[in-house]
C-alpha cells in the first residue's frame, strides 16, 4: 500500500468502508489476455484490494502427465505458455535428457537454439500487440502480427504446425529442418531491425503511452526478489538476473548478448526491457546461424531415438524397436532433476520424480506466469481501475501456464 | 419467387422476408471473442493482418455478448469455465449461432481429464464444429462460410417441420455436471416418492446423503 | 562433475548447524537434496535465507508429492534460488498434512502453498489465506494425490 495516493477525496473515501464496490472483472473480458478473473475492491475509481482469480483454464495438465511415456507429454507441454510451446518442449525434455544422462547432437542443440530464441520474439511479439491493444493501440498488434507470421513460416518450414509444434523430442528434435530453412531465417533475421524501429517509433515516445505507463505499477528490486518474479519482469526492476547468462545453458556462453536492465520498476520500464530483448534474441539467431553445421539430430541410442524412417520400413529389427518404443517408451532411471531454461515470461523449469519406470512419478510445472501474476496486488493496490489493465499487460501472463 | 418474379423492371426487386432477414444477418455477423486458450490466438491471427479472414465476410469482433450473435468457442472449456460460458450464452440475443473451435472445444482433446468438459456442445447447441488443434486460418474460414450457408436456410416467417434427429442425445443441465460430489438437491418428485418410507431408512437410500468422499457410479 | 564449492559449504554450514535434524544430503545429477524432520522446517528455511554464505534470496517452486503407502504421505519440496552466488538447493521434508507456512520468509509461498493445498491438501499452518486457487472452492477432494481417478468423479 505503500503507492496510495494522498488525495484528500481518497482519504476519506477510504475511511468510509460503506462506499466500497467489488467489481468482477473477467472471466469473459477481453483485456485480461484469457480467462482471468480479478476481484476489485473498489473506492470510487481507486482499487483498494485486488484479488485474482485463477483457474479457469486449469486442465489437469500434471495429473495427466503421470499416466503418460516421456514422449507423449510433449504435447501437453505445447498448450501450456501457448504463445512460446516451442521453449515449453524444451524446458520438458532437458531434465529427461538430464535424468538419462544422455548429450545430444551439436546440430540438434544450435537448431533449438535458434527456434528458442525465434519462439521469444514471437511471444514479445505476441505481447507486444495485446497489451498495446489493451492500452487502446489496436494499430500496434496489426504490425505485431506482421512479423509473427513471418516466424511462424518459419517453424511451419521446420516441423509442420504453427502454434503447436511439438518438434522436440527427447534426446533431440523430431527431424532434420528442411534445406532452404537457414536462408530463410537469415532472410528473417536480416529484415528485423527495421521492423523493430517501426515498433518503437510507434509507441516508444507516444506521449498517451508515456503518460498512463511510467511510475504506474512500481516494483522494487526487493520485492521483486521476494516475490519471485523471474524474466523481463524482474529485469524491468533492475536485477541483473538471466539464466542463459548466469547459468548458461546450450552453448549460450558462445554468443555474444547483453541482458537489458529497468531503472524504475515501472510498467515503462518492463516495456522497455521486453522491447530490447527482441532485438538481443536476433542478434543470438544470427550468431547461432554460424555454428549450426551438419550432422545428426537426435542422439544415437536405440532404446531412447526411433529408427530412421527408411530402416522401420525394410528391416525386421528396427520395426521392432519402433513398435516396443511406441506401445511402450523408454524406461529413465530412478531420481529427481529440475530442468529449468529462460523462457519468454522467466525461469521456466520443470521437476520431474522418476520411479524407473517409462513415465514420470510426478511431474511439477515452474510457470513463470503463475509466480508473476502473484505481484499484480503489490503493483495494483492503491491505483486506478485503468492501472490494472496496464499491469496485466507488462507482466506477460499466458493464461495457459498460469493454470496448467 | 414465383408469381411476382420478373414481373417489374430492373429498379424494383422483389424477394421474400426470409431471405432479406439471412441476407442482412449472414453477411453481418459480429462474433463474440471467446478465446479461452491457443486457439484464440489463432483466432486472432485469422483476423488481423495476412489473413484478415473475418472483414472479408463482414464480421468484427465484440467484446460484449449483448452485442454479437455468434459465438466463438475458441479452446478448452473447463468445469470452472463451463457456467460462466452458459451465462454468456444466455446473455446474447436471439437469433444465436456457436462456432466450436478447435479439437478442445469439440470434444474435450488431449484433456480427458478430472476438470475439462468435453466438449462444449454438452452445455451450449453448437451449430458448426471447426477441427483442428489449432485450426488452421483456411478451416476458420470455411467454418465461416458453412455457418452463413446454416443461416441462408433458415426460415423465419414460413417455420420449417421440426423433426428430432435419430440418436440424437439429450443435452446435460450444466448444473448437474458443475462440480464432483456435489450435493444433489432432493426435488418434490423426490419426496413424493419416499413419504410412505420409514424415516430410519433414510439414510440409505441417498436422500440426505452427503456428498463427502461419495463416488458418483 | 563435482558439485558446486559454494553449495558444498552451504550443505557444511547446515550440517554444523541442524545436525540431527538433517535426515540425509542426496546428490544427484549436479543438483542437492537436503532433507530436513519436518519440526526444523521453518527454521531451515529462515537459516537459507538470512546466512551470508547460503543467502537464498528466491523461493523458486513449493510443491509436494503423494506416495500413499506410506505413513507420512507427503513429500514437501522447494527450490531455492540465491541470485548473488547463482547457486540452487532443493529442500525436502515429509509430512502427514501439516507443515509450517514458509509466507513468512517468502512471500511467493503465498500461492505456491495454496495450489498445494488446492491440489494435495497440504494444510500449511501459519498461512494468511488458505483456500482454493485453481479450482471451484466447493470442490471436493484433491486431485493431485494418487488415490483421485484421472478424469475425476463426474461425468
Amino acid at each position: 500500500m505503500s503507492q496510495t495516493p494522498t488525495n484528500e477525496h481518497t482519504e476519506t473515501h477510504r475511511q468510509s468502508s460503506e462506499r466500497r464496490m467489488r467489481l468482477n472483472m473477467g472471466p469473459q473480458h477481453p483485456s485480461t489476455h484469457g480467462v482471468l478473473q480479478i476481484v476489485l475492491d473498489l473506492e470510487g475509481e481507486v482499487v483498494m484490494r485486488c484479488d485474482p482469480v485463477p483457474g479457469y483454464l486449469h486442465r489437469g495438465t500434471e495429473k495427466l502427465a503421470e499416466e503418460r511415456y516421456y514422449n507423449q507429454i510433449i504435447p501437453l507441454t505445447d498448450r501450456l505458455d501457448y504463445v512460446s510451446a516451442f521453449n515449453n518442449n524444451v524446458a520438458f525434455v532437458m531434465p529427461v535428457e538430464k535424468l538419462l544422462g544422455i548429450e545430444i547432437p551439436e546440430r540438434a542443440m544450435w537448431i533449438r537454439v535458434i527456434l528458442m530464441e525465434l519462439q521469444r520474439i514471437a511471444s514479445h511479439l505476441i505481447w507486444y500487440g495485446t497489451s498495446l491493444m489493451d492500452l487502446g493501440a489496436v494499430t500496434a498488434f496489426l504490425y505485431a502480427m506482421r512479423e509473427r507470421e513471418l516466424i511462424l513460416d518459419i517453424f511451419e518450414m521446420a516441423c509442420g504446425a504453427r502454434l503447436t509444434y511439438s518438434y522436440c523430442r527427447v534426446g533431440g528434435l523430431l527431424s532434420d529442418v528442411p534445406p532452404g530453412f537457414e536462408e530463410k531465417v537469415a532472410e528473417f533475421v536480416k529484415a528485423f531491425p527495421k521492423a523493430w524501429k517501426e515498433y518503437t517509433d510507434l509507441v516508444s515516445k507516444n506521449p498517451i503511452f508515456m503518460d498512463r505507463t511510467m511510475g504506474v505499477g512500481v516494483v522494487t528490486p526487493e520485492d521483486a526478489i521476494d516475490m519471485g518474479l523471474t524474466g523481463p519482469s524482474l529485469r524491468g526492476s533492475g536485477v541483473d538476473w538471466d539464466i542463459r547468462k548466469n547459468e548458461p545453458y546450450y552453448g549460450y556462453d558462445l554468443l555474444d548478448f547483453a541482458i537489458p536492465l529497468g531503472t524504475k520498476g515501472d510498467c515503462y520500464d518492463r516495456y522497455l526491457c521486453r522491447m530490447e530483448e527482441m532485438l538481443q534474441s536476433n542478434r543470438i539467431v544470427e550468431q547461432a546461424l554460424k555454428f549450426l553445421k551438419p550432422g545428426p539430430v537426435k542422439v544415437d541410442d536405440p532404446k531412447i531415438a526411433l529408427p530412421p524412417k527408411e530402416l522401420s520400413m525394410s528391416q525386421a529389427e528396427a520395426m521392432q524397436r519402433h513398435f516396443y518404443q511406441v506401445i511402450h517408451g523408454f524406461n529413465v532411471p530412478v531420481g529427481e532433476t529440475y530442468g529449468k531454461i529462460e523462457g519468454s515470461k522467466g525461469e521456466l523449469g520443470f521437476y520431474i520424480i522418476s520411479d524407473g519406470s517409462s513415465h514420470p512419478y510426478r511431474m511439477k510445472i515452474r510457470a513463470p506466469s503463475f509466480v508473476n501474476l502473484q505481484s499484480l496486488p503489490l503493483m495494483t493496490e492503491g491505483r486506478m481501475v485503468s492501472d490494472v489493465i496496464t499491469c496485466i499487460g507488462t507482466i506477460d501472463i499466458v493464461l495457459g501456464e498460469v493454470d496448467r | 419467387m414465383g408469381l411476382l418474379e420478373n414481373k417489374f423492371k430492373d429498379s424494383l426487386i422483389t424477394t421474400t422476408v426470409d431471405s432479406l432477414l439471412n441476407w442482412g444477418q449472414e453477411k453481418a455477423m459480429y462474433p463474440l471473442l471467446l478465446g479461452t486458450a491457443c486457439c484464440g490466438i489463432e483466432m486472432m491471427a485469422v483476423g488481423y493482418s495476412r489473413f484478415d479472414f473475418l472483414e472479408r465476410y463482414g464480421m468484427l469482433f465484440r467484446f460484449s455478448p449483448r452485442q454479437s450473435d455468434v459465438m466463438m468457442v475458441a479452446g478448452t472449456v473447463t468445469k470452472k469455465m463451463a457456467p460462466v460460458i452458459k451465462a454468456v450464452y444466455d446473455q446474447m440475443s436471439d437469433p444465436k449461432y456457436v462456432i466450436a473451435v478447435g479439437s478442445c472445444a469439440i470434444s474435450g482433446n488431449i484433456y480427458k481429464s478430472y476438470s475439462t468438459l468435453q466438449g462444449v456442445d454438452r452445455i451450449v447447441p453448437v451449430d458448426v464444429y471447426i477441427p483442428g488443434c489449432p485450426p488452421i486460418p483456411e478451416a476458420f474460414g470455411y467454418g465461416i462460410i458453412e455457418l452463413q450457408k446454416i443461416i441462408a436456410a433458415r426460415r423465419v416467417i414460413r417455420k420449417q417441420a421440426v423433426t428430432p434427429e435419430p440418436g440424437a442425445q439429450p443435452r446435460t443441465n450444466v448444473h448437474e455436471i458443475l462440480r464432483p460430489g456435489h450435493i444433489k438437491l432432493p426435488t418434490a418428485q423426490d419426496y413424493a416418492a419416499h413419504l410412505d418410507d420409514d424415516i430410519s431408512n433414510q439414510e440409505q437410500d441417498g436422500l440426505l446423503e452427503s456428498g463427502s468422499g461419495r463416488r458418483r457410479e | 562433475m563435482p558439485i558446486q564449492e559454494s553449495l558444498q559449504v552451504v550443505v557444511k554450514k547446515l550440517q554444523d548447524k541442524f545436525g540431527d535434524s538433517i535426515l540425509s544430503v542426496q546428490e544427484f545429477r549436479d543438483e542437492v537434496t537436503v532433507r530436513f524432520k519436518p519440526q526444523v522446517w521453518l527454521e531451515a528455511h529462515r537459516f537459507l535465507k538470512e546466512d551470508e554464505d547460503c543467502a537464498f534470496n528466491m523461493l523458486i517452486d513449493e510443491t509436494a508429492a503423494d506416495y500413499p503407502l506410506r505413513q507420512e504421505r507427503f513429500d514437501v519440496i522447494t527450490h531455492l534460488l540465491s541470485l548473488g552466488k547463482a547457486h540452487r538447493l532443493r529442500v525436502k521434508t515429509q509430512t502427514a498434512e501439516h507443515i509450517p507456512s514458509l509466507y513468512p520468509v517468502w512471500k511467493t509461498a503465498n500461492w505456491l502453498e495454496r495450489e498445494a493445498y488446492d491440489l494435495f491438501g497440504v494444510i500449511y499452518d501459519g498461512h494468511p489465506d488458505l483456500r482454493r486457487i485453481l479450482l471451484t472452492e466447493d470442490w471436493e477432494g484433491f486431485p493431485l494425490r494418487k488415490d483421485y481417478p484421472i478424469e475425476g468423479y463426474d461425468i
